[in-house]
């Protein structure tokens, strides 16, 4: 490889060089996360605990998926004590593929309630996520709704925005009604829904609610805290909110979450920082911050969302929208729901 | 001393030297190749039902579509602004790049929101005639056919723009006195002999259309790439995820042998040229600037006056201290890149021109095709040989008691070695274009004066391909300033560049606040931009 040596005379050096530069060592007490939240969020978090304990906080972020691969590929020397994520389905992944450790802790039994947590406590939920349903006020009175699956029938016909059926949301909200419903109802329901779209599906959130303000569909299914930082923005939204199936089984949630990875260095550090972000300090930027609903029942929910009132919540333990998963997406396939 | 019996000079060297570099490229393809070891018959059965004959249709047009955009964009304003003189010409030649440092997504989710039904378009068209329902959808195929054009064209634009400078008049001047029209010398003369620049260009751009998730997703259009994500993602099922890559990529290497044969034989030299430009007349003159105007507005001028009001909007909340140290880290590992990318691709391209064994051009092809699979799967695939690697380091160092987390893992190295993998494509492309039009002549006369090919490259070839590395080292920095799958996953702790906050900004779909890294991608890409027009316009007067 003759040609080759003048450029490697080059890029080697510098190599040597970036591999002593990166490989520094900490000295203070260190916890290593693997995050797929959004920075904006989880930074004044870490900022706050750090500022709090002295601990430094370690963070990588990526989407989920890469993250348990990474998790997996480093298996036993994985630097990570604490991976964080949306949904409960990516959580539930996380700990069937054995990437997850069980947590003995009286405090995140008491912040957390018991259906928003891993009933083998490999993982505990951060934060409630409802879906619901929403609303053109100028055109629906919400005594016209009622429930997910109303939404199906064909007074709705050319009236529904809905979101991609490749987001989880959906997945987990669908994986739900399985569990509730069983397949063959579920898969009326959603072929109804197909039916009635006024639209191509949506990429995200937002543009449902952007279409149900604009006229252009007049219900919609979206997660609250989207609704409430659009009407953060633009107060005068003709878009309302409505809790779905409040008598019967309640509204879908689903959840943000934390667990202590299974080859953690430092897994009491990690354990901490789950049970710190439990607790009132933290579950108060959690909703402030986000418009998310906090797990911890002292805290209150932000002012925002407040006056949405309370809402019953389906009480299903969240780890099934995990194990249904898959059973939802092919559902959603066989039903055309792109 | 090399003389011809050297055993550095022995032909039967071209597929090892091949491998050397391919292995960047041919490794994470073989993790990916074996998903095939585990079988994934249940979700293939459920995904061919359902998902695949749509997926296939959807992919044919995209890639038929914007095949045909790109080609007729590129090449037209690429003969315009090299070729032609025309009021504005010269803004147009290095303005009509600048969409290359745009990312997709970004064109993509802008164009989405001012034309879908909720914009300001069609709300505007509502307040003043009563109704938008006539106006066309732009999440629909033709307007994903039309964003990705956009996106893509600049990729045909600069190759075959730098073929056409180097060329193209002569050809024009030569077919004339040989009794063609301008029109005929245009498509009988030129255009033939810039086909591998073209060529180069259009495969980038198909290559980039199949990888892309980002932008398609946003239009909810369903292409291939999108059921290997639905394979992952939402049937957890990463095994039938790479499976369904790896077809992607022997679709790709169909192609490109393909494409390879078609060329066969084929040469591509001419000499020196005198450049007097066309001067075009009064319609036409106007016509020319109106076209480039328009392109250049769409694809580039609204995002980023889009892009500017969101960055008024939301800076406040989002610049703090470590902006510049991002700007910093995306500009060093794009920079670090351009040069490691553009040197391999260089090396490939002559290893290929010495060694023209079937073994060696096979070899050449593979290591170019990273680029035509999904980047996440590619960063997954480059990810588990180096952990594998890295925990075997780790427990070695143990021994030695040495006590380290990771040692390949968050190095430089693997950076630029994982983001190598992945665009080495768009090196070779311009660089292999470049080599083609060293004469036969010349390459045998450089050879029968018994010249090692190091020599051959250092004193014949590498002066030759000038235009071609600068162009490669342009698009692989503009790249690599916009690349997110294999940045996130192969960055040191804490080691955050734009594009990393860009993803992490727009993971809960918030665009607007992703303003700001995309705004500062997009200016550090226009660097590099203007500095290759500057060389690239240095041969005209």
């Amino acid at each position: 490889m003759k040609t080759c040596s003048k450029p490697l005379a080059l890029v080697l050096p510098t190599v040597m060089a970036a591999l002593v530069f990166f490989t520094g060592s900490a000295s203070a007490e260190t916890v290593t996360v693997y995050s797929a939240r959004n920075e904006q969020l989880i930074k004044p978090l870490f900022d706050a605990y750090t500022k709090e304990t002295g601990t430094k906080i370690q963070v990588l972020t990526d989407k989920e998926g890469p993250l348990l691969e990474r998790l997996k590929a480093e298996g036993a020397k994985s630097p990570a004590d604490v991976l964080i994520t949306v949904d409960a389905g990516n959580l539930w992944h996380a700990s069937r593929m054995g990437l997850l450790q069980p947590i003995k802790s009286g405090v995140l039994n008491t912040n957390v309630p018991a259906n928003l947590r891993d009933p083998k406590n490999e993982w505990y939920a951060l934060s409630i996520r409802a879906r619901t349903i929403i609303y053109n006020k100028k055109f629906v009175n919400p005594s016209q709704l009622s429930t997910y699956e109303a939404l199906a029938e064909p007074e709705w016909k050319g009236k529904l925005c809905l979101r991609t059926s490749k987001k989880v949301y959906n997945q987990s909200l669908v994986a739900t009604m399985i569990a509730t419903l069983g397949e063959k109802r579920t898969e009326e329901v959603v072929r109804g829904w197909v039916a009635n779209l006024a639209t191509e599906v949506f990429a995200d959130d937002n543009a449902v609610i952007k279409a149900v303000g604009a006229g252009q569909c007049e219900v919609g299914i979206v997660n609250t805290y989207y609704l409430a930082r659009a009407l953060d923005k633009d107060p005068n939204m003709p878009v309302g909110l409505f809790w779905a199936n409040q008598k019967e089984r309640g509204v879908h949630v689903n959840i943000s979450g934390a667990g202590v990875t299974r080859a953690a260095p430092n897994a009491a550090g990690g354990q901490r920082l789950i049970e710190w972000l439990s607790s009132e300090t933290a579950q108060g930027i959690y909703t402030n911050d986000d418009f998310e609903y906090p797990v911890n029942s002292k805290v209150k929910p932000d002012s925002i969302i407040r006056h949405w009132g309370p809402y019953k919540m389906d009480l299903i333990n969240v780890s099934k929208a995990g194990e249904l998963q898959g059973n939802a997406t092919r559902l959603m396939d066989r039903a055309g729901y792109r | 001393m090399h003389t011809r019996g050297s055993i550095w000079n022995w032909r039967g060297w071209g597929p090892l030297r091949a491998l050397a570099i391919a292995a960047l490229t041919l490794i994470p393809l073989i993790v990916v190749l074996a998903s095939f070891f585990d079988p994934q018959l249940e979700a293939w059965e459920h995904l061919a039902t359902y998902v695949l004959p749509g997926v296939l249709w959807n992919t044919f047009v995209l890639v038929v579509g914007v095949g045909l955009g790109v080609l007729f964009l590129g090449v037209s304003l690429a003969w315009l602004t090299a070729v032609c003189d025309f009021p504005g010409r010269k803004f147009f030649s290095w303005s009509l790049m600048l969409p290359l440092a745009m990312p997709a997504y970004v064109l993509a989710f802008v164009q989405v929101g001012l034309l879908d039904f909720t914009g300001p378009v069609q709300s505007f068209l509502r307040a003043w005639l009563g109704s938008s329902s006539w106006f066309p959808p732009i999440r629909s195929t033709g307007g994903v056919v039309l964003v990705l054009t956009l996106a893509f064209y600049p990729y045909v634009y600069l190759l075959a723009r730098n073929a056409f400078i180097t060329q193209g008049l002569r050809a024009v001047e030569a077919a004339q006195m040989l009794g063609y029209t301008r029109f005929q010398a245009f498509w009988k003369v030129a255009l033939p002999m810039a086909r591998p620049w073209i060529a180069g260009g259009v495969t980038l751009a198909l290559m980039e259309t199949l990888a892309d998730f980002g932008s398609v997703s946003i239009f909810s259009f369903d292409t291939f790439t999108t059921a290997i994500y639905k394979a992952w993602f939402s049937l957890f099922n990463l095994s039938a995820a790479s499976q369904l890559a790896s077809l992607l990529v022997m679709v790709v290497l169909v192609l490109a042998v393909i494409d390879q044969r078609l060329r066969h034989n084929r040469r591509y030299a001419v000499k020196s040229f005198t450049p007097v430009r066309i001067s075009l007349q009064r319609g036409a003159k106007w016509s020319a600037t109106i076209f480039c105007a328009l392109i250049l507005a769409i694809a580039f001028a609204v995002p980023m006056i889009q892009l500017l009001v969101w960055v008024v909007d939301v800076w406040r909340e989002d610049f703090d201290a470590r902006y510049p140290v991002f700007l910093l880290h995306s500009i060093w590992l794009a920079g670090m890149a351009a040069v490691v990318v553009t040197v391999l691709g260089l090396l490939l391209s002559a290893i290929r021109q010495h060694h023209k064994d079937a073994t060696t051009q096979l070899i050449v092809r593979l290591a170019t095709l990273g680029y035509a699979i999904p980047g996440t799967v590619l960063a997954v695939g480059v990810f588990i040989p180096v952990a594998w690697l890295d925990n075997q380091l780790i427990t070695l160092a143990g021994w030695l008691h040495w006590d380290v987390q990771q040692i390949l893992k968050g190095s430089l190295f693997v950076m630029l070695a994982a983001l190598s993998a992945r665009f080495l494509a768009v090196a070779f492309q311009p660089i292999d274009a470049a080599m083609q039009r060293i004469t036969r002549n010349q390459g045998n006369a450089a050879r029968s004066l018994g010249l090692s090919p190091k020599k051959v490259l250092m004193h014949l070839q590498l002066p030759m391909v000038r235009g071609g590395l600068l162009t490669a080292a342009l698009i692989v920095f503009v790249d690599v300033m916009k690349e997110m799958p294999i940045t996130l996953m192969t960055r040191p702790f804490g080691w955050d560049t734009l594009a990393v906050r860009v993803f992490e900004m727009t993971s809960e779909g918030m665009w607007d606040r992703a303003a700001l890294p995309s705004l500062a991608i997009v200016l550090a890409g226009l660097l590099p931009v203007i500095l290759l027009i500057k060389k690239s316009e240095s041969g005209f007067h």
